[in-house]
């Protein structure tokens, strides 16, 4: 039982670790602001969750699983507000309309 | 045990890039930036050392709010950066700066690998009158019992660095708001985040407070989400910065000094030393002195961030 779930740790982490070297990636080579926004948000978004969805086989009772899965939504929350500002200011328009 | 090792060398290496990095960038906001990361990155450092309470108080305090406060010390450099980027100091005020670095650096070094092996510690004694404190996190009871005049020395020191800012506003506008006045869009995304992330955000600056007695968390960390939840909202418009002639802002301010100062004296004639706790009400007092020291650091960090009075007092 611990052995397959260990597995689903292992499998989860390395494809969220997989997502935030994508969006690092796409954050080095990508030609202009908001593209690399874009890379940058699914390396939030997606591979934190599935760092996330590891972990989550591994908590200790049913709290420590709410907290991390509080961890990931508070970032996403955080993560997309932030990319939003981010995207409103770089935009050739300026920050207004 | 490899794979631990190679994960610590990579990270020592990236914190000493990113201090290089920082120190030799040639923006002030480049720099700054480069500080955050600096600081998040040490505070995985502390992690790696089994100190939570100081990663917590690092990502927070050393890399959050003063962050936010070298950013924006930064924007309003900007104006005279250009300028000042043209005048190099001298060559004998660099040699000197690197001597004098240099010497700090090797001392410290020297200091770390001359120490008896195994280290001088008190841990094992910290942990044996943990019980008499009442407290279970034994970082808390070394802030808040062994070590209290240091504790104390801190939140002393908050205020003055707030001394110091209030001090920078001209005449005419003293007593007055601090800031400019955001104005954000009510249909807006900063608007929505601050509405659901205030609430949640406090219960969770309480929280990080009140596990502080059995678990990594305290006051210093709880007080900091705190100040941010603040700042977040008078970022987003909903709440105006008080202006500094407020009563109630200045007494929240002293107030967790001054309590700590009251129960510290009152140690003198219950425990025999000054912030001595009798032992039956050492939790109690402890308590009593990390609710209104948690609010004064919150209150104190949030208005630094939101700087001198730049606008009069409405008479």
């Amino acid at each position: 039982m611990s052995l397959a779930l260990d597995a689903l740790t292992i499998l989860a982490v390395s494809a969220g670790a997989f997502f935030f070297l994508a969006g690092t990636v796409g954050l080095l080579r990508f030609p202009d602001a908001l593209s690399r926004l874009h890379a940058l948000t699914k390396a939030d978004n997606l591979g934190l969750g599935l760092v996330v969805l590891g972990l989550l086989f591994q908590a200790e009772g049913p709290f420590a699983a709410l907290k991390l899965i509080g961890v990931w939504l508070l970032t996403l929350l955080a993560g997309a507000t932030v990319t939003q500002l981010i995207a409103r200011t770089a935009r050739p328009g300026g920050p207004h309309e | 045990m490899t794979i631990a090792l190679a994960f610590d060398t990579g990270l020592a290496a990236l914190v000493v890039g990113v201090a290089i990095w920082t120190i030799t960038a040639r923006e002030a906001f480049a720099a700054v930036v480069g500080f955050v990361a600096y600081g998040l990155l040490l505070a995985l450092v502390w992690v790696r050392l089994a100190a939570p309470d100081v990663a917590l108080t690092e990502a927070a305090i050393g890399s959050g709010v003063t962050g936010g406060l070298l950013l924006g010390a930064s924007t309003r450099l900007r104006r005279t950066e250009t300028p000042a980027a043209g005048e190099k100091p001298g060559a004998t005020l660099r040699l000197a700066a690197a001597l004098l670095c240099t010497l700090v650096s090797t001392g410290l070094a020297a200091i770390l690998l001359l120490l008896p092996e195994p280290a001088p510690t008190l841990a094992p004694q910290a942990a044996a009158n943990l019980a008499a404190t009442g407290l279970g996190n034994p970082v808390t009871a070394v802030l808040m019992a062994y070590r209290a005049i240091d504790t104390l020395l801190e939140t002393v020191v908050l205020l003055l660095a707030l001394v110091g800012v209030w001090s920078l506003a001209p005449d005419h506008v003293w007593g007055g708001f601090p800031g400019p006045r955001h104005h954000a869009d009510p249909d807006g995304v900063l608007t929505f985040i601050a509405q659901l992330l205030v609430p949640v955000g406090i219960l969770v600056g309480i929280h990080i407070f009140w596990v502080g007695s059995v678990a990594p968390g305290g006051e210093f960390q709880g007080a900091t989400i705190l100040a941010a939840m603040w700042i977040l909202a008078m970022m987003a418009g909903l709440v105006d910065a008080p202006p500094v002639s407020r009563c109630w802002l200045r007494l929240l301010l002293v107030a967790g000094p001054a309590v700590f100062l009251a129960i510290g004296l009152a140690g003198l004639a219950m425990a025999g030393a000054f912030l001595g706790y009798p032992v039956d009400y050492a939790k109690l007092l402890i308590v009593t002195i990390e609710v209104p020291v948690t609010l004064s650091i919150a209150a104190t960090l949030a208005v630094l961030v939101a700087g001198p009075p730049e606008r009069a007092p409405r008479r």
